[in-house]
C-alpha cells in the first residue's frame, strides 16, 4: 500500500465536508478535444445584440422542448442560431444533422440567472461545449472552469446547484445519435403533450411546422409533415411517462449511442417508436446490491422496479440521472408510479380476459 | 534484358520496403494495443495495491494472486465503516479493498475480464471514458477514493488502451463487488 495515496485520500476527505461536494470537487479535469477554444465571455458568443441590456440578437430562435430535462426546478430559456442560408438536414428523423456554425444556448435561473450553457459546431465537424457563470448582479457571465463549479448556488428548494464541467456536458450530449438534445421533431412538435411534466405552458418557442415552413429544416419525412409527431401510447399517462423518460433518460439510454450495449432503450424514435417496455419489463437488472430491485420494471410494483427506485432517489451513488440534479422530481415520480400501476392493472385485466375467454 | 532485370529488382525492392514498413513497430502499435506495456503500466501504477485482495501469509499481508485484480471480495460484506475520530480520515479493510471515509464506503472494482462481474462486457472506449470522466462508463456514478483517477487520467489514450488490453488478457474471476454506500447524511 502506498502511504502517500492513503494520506492524500484522507487529507482531501478531511478538508471537504459532505460527500456530494467532495465528489464534485474531486472530478478530474477533462482533457478537452473540442474543436475550438470557447470565448471568454457569454457576450462574445453572439447571444446578445446588446449585452448591457441583455437584448437577444436578431435571428436567434427561442425554443422549448415539450419534454424538458429536470434540473431541480430551474427556469430555463433556450435559443438556437443557424448560419445564414443554412438548414438542418432531417433525413434521419432521429438524428438531425446541423450545419457547421450552429450555436445553441441554454440559460438556467433559480432566484436569478446562474449559468448559460453553450455549444457550437466547429468547422471540423466537432461540437465544443462551454458554460458561462453569471455574476451575482447578472451584469455579465464569464467562462466557468473546465471542471465546473460545485455548489455554485442554492436551487429554489434549498439544495445545491453545480455548474457542470465540460466532461459533464459530453457525458449526456455525446451519448446520443445527435449531440443536440431537446431540439428535434418530437420535442418541437406542434402537438404538445398536455401532461408532460414541467413543460412551458406558454407558446414560447419555434415549432417544427415553422422551421419547415421557413426552410430551416429540410428533408423531413413526408409522414411527419402530414401529421405532427407524437408518442403513440395506450393512455395519456403512458404517453407522458414515455415522453418524460425520453427527455430525461433517453439521451444516454438509447439504442444508437455510447451505452447501447446496456440494452436499455428509454428514448422514443421514429425508427421503432418506444422500446422502453421491451427493454425493461421483466428484464433482470444489471446493477445488483442490497435493497435494489432485481428487475428493471415490474408491472404494478414501482418499489420492485429499479428504474423507479433510481429515479426516485438522490442517494449519490444510485440516483438517475447520475449528474445534474440533487432533488427528486416529485411530479415525475408520481407520473412514473402512476404509469407502472397502470401497467399492472392492464396486465391483470389481460389475464382476467384471458381466463374469461378460456371459460367461454 | 539487363533493364528488365533491374526493373524487376526495383519493383521487388519497393515491395519489400513496403512490407517492412507495414510491420514496423509504429505500424504495429497503431494497429493493436501493446499488452506487455499495459502490464508494465498496471504494475508501475500499483493497481494491485487496491484491486487485488491481501491475505495474511508467512511474511505478513501479501496480494492473493489467485484473485488478481478481482476487487473487493463479494463475501466480505460491509454495511458501515468504523467511527473516525481525531486525525483519522479514512480506514480500510484488512484486504485493502474496502474503504471508509467521508464519502461513505467504497470497494475496489473487479478489473478482470469476467463478463458478468468484471470488465468483460466493456470496450476500450468504455474504459477510457471512465478514466477521463471519473464516472462509471463515462456517465454514471462517480469513481470514489482512494482510486487515484486524476493520476491515471494523465495517461494517453494509447496507454489506456494498452492497460485495458492487458486487463482483458488476465484470468477472469467471478466476483461481484458490492455497490458503494453513501454516507448517512446523503441517503
Amino acid at each position: 500500500m502506498n502511504p502517500n495515496r492513503l494520506l492524500s485520500a484522507a487529507l482531501v476527505a478531511l478538508v471537504t465536508l459532505g460527500a456530494p461536494i467532495w465528489i464534485a470537487l474531486s472530478a478530474p479535469r477533462w482533457t478537452t478535444h473540442a474543436s475550438s477554444t470557447p470565448p471568454a465571455t457569454l457576450a462574445e458568443t453572439g447571444l446578445y445584440a446588446d449585452a448591457r441590456t441583455l437584448t437577444v440578437a436578431d435571428g436567434l430562435l427561442e425554443f422549448a422542448p415539450q419534454y424538458p430535462l429536470w434540473t431541480d426546478g430551474a427556469r430555463k430559456r433556450r435559443w438556437i442560431a443557424l448560419p445564414p442560408g443554412s438548414a438542418i438536414d432531417a433525413s434521419d428523423a432521429d438524428a438531425w444533422r446541423f450545419p457547421v456554425g450552429t450555436k445553441l444556448w441554454k440559460e438556467f435561473a433559480f432566484e436569478r440567472r446562474i449559468e448559460t450553457r453553450y455549444m457550437e459546431l466547429g468547422r471540423d465537424g466537432r461540437w465544443s461545449y462551454a458554460t458561462y457563470a453569471w455574476q451575482p448582479d447578472e451584469s455579465s457571465a464569464t467562462l466557468a472552469p473546465e471542471g465546473g463549479v460545485a455548489a455554485a448556488c442554492e436551487s429554489s428548494r434549498g439544495a445545491l446547484h453545480d455548474i457542470p464541467g465540460r466532461f459533464d456536458c459530453l457525458a449526456c450530449h455525446e451519448a446520443s445519435p445527435s449531440p443536440v438534445l431537446g431540439f428535434s421533431a418530437l420535442q418541437l412538435s406542434s402537438e404538445r403533450d398536455p401532461r408532460a411534466p414541467h413543460a412551458d405552458a406558454r407558446e414560447s418557442g419555434v415549432t417544427l411546422d415553422e422551421l419547415v415552413a421557413r426552410g430551416l429544416v429540410r428533408n423531413l419525412a413526408a409522414e411527419l409533415l402530414d401529421h405532427a409527431p407524437r408518442i403513440t401510447a395506450r393512455s395519456a399517462v403512458e404517453r407522458a411517462a414515455l415522453g418524460y423518460l425520453h427527455g430525461n433518460c433517453g439521451g444516454c439510454h438509447n439504442s444508437r449511442g455510447a451505452l447501447a450495449e446496456l440494452g436499455l432503450d428509454l428514448a422514443w424514435s421514429f425508427e421503432h417508436g418506444s422500446r422502453t417496455l421491451a427493454t425493461t419489463l421483466g428484464t433482470p437488472a444489471r446493477l445488483q446490491g442490497n435493497g435494489l430491485a432485481r428487475q428493471r420494471l415490474v408491472a404494478g410494483a414501482p418499489s420492485d422496479s429499479l428504474l423507479f427506485q433510481r429515479l426516485a432517489t438522490r442517494e449519490p451513488y444510485l440516483q438517475m440521472p447520475a449528474l445534474g440534479t440533487h432533488l427528486v422530481d416529485v411530479q415525475a415520480r408520481e407520473l412514473i408510479a402512476q404509469w407502472i400501476a397502470e401497467l399492472g392493472r392492464r396486465e391483470r385485466n389481460s389475464l382476467a380476459h384471458g381466463a374469461a375467454g378460456t371459460r367461454r | 534484358m539487363l533493364l528488365k532485370i533491374l526493373s524487376v529488382l526495383a519493383v521487388a525492392g519497393c515491395a519489400l520496403a513496403l512490407f517492412s514498413l507495414e510491420r514496423s513497430p509504429a505500424a504495429k502499435s497503431a494497429a493493436a494495443p501493446d499488452v506487455e506495456r499495459g502490464k508494465y503500466l498496471v504494475s508501475f501504477g500499483s493497481c494491485n495495491d487496491c484491486h487485488t485482495p491481501l491475505v495474511m501469509g508467512p511474511n505478513g499481508p501479501a496480494p492473493d494472486m489467485t484473485r488478481m485484480l478481482s476487487g473487493h471480495p463479494q463475501d466480505l460484506v460491509l454495511s458501515s465503516g468504523p467511527a473516525l475520530e481525531g486525525p483519522w480520515g479514512a480506514a480500510a479493510t484488512h484486504t485493502l479493498t474496502g474503504w471508509s471515509g467521508p464519502w461513505g464506503l467504497s470497494f475496489a472494482a473487479n478489473l478482470t475480464p469476467d463478463k458478468e462481474t468484471g470488465l468483460g462486457a466493456w470496450s476500450a472506449e468504455d474504459f477510457i471514458a471512465t478514466i477521463r470522466s471519473g464516472r462509471h462508463l463515462g456517465r454514471g456514478r462517480p469513481l470514489l477514493p482512494p482510486m487515484p483517477v486524476h493520476y491515471v487520467n494523465t495517461l494517453t489514450d494509447e496507454d489506456l488502451r494498452n492497460v485495458f488490453a492487458y486487463l482483458q488478457s488476465i484470468p477472469a474471476v467471478s466476483n461481484r463487488v458490492p455497490q458503494p454506500v453513501a454516507p448517512a447524511q446523503a441517503r
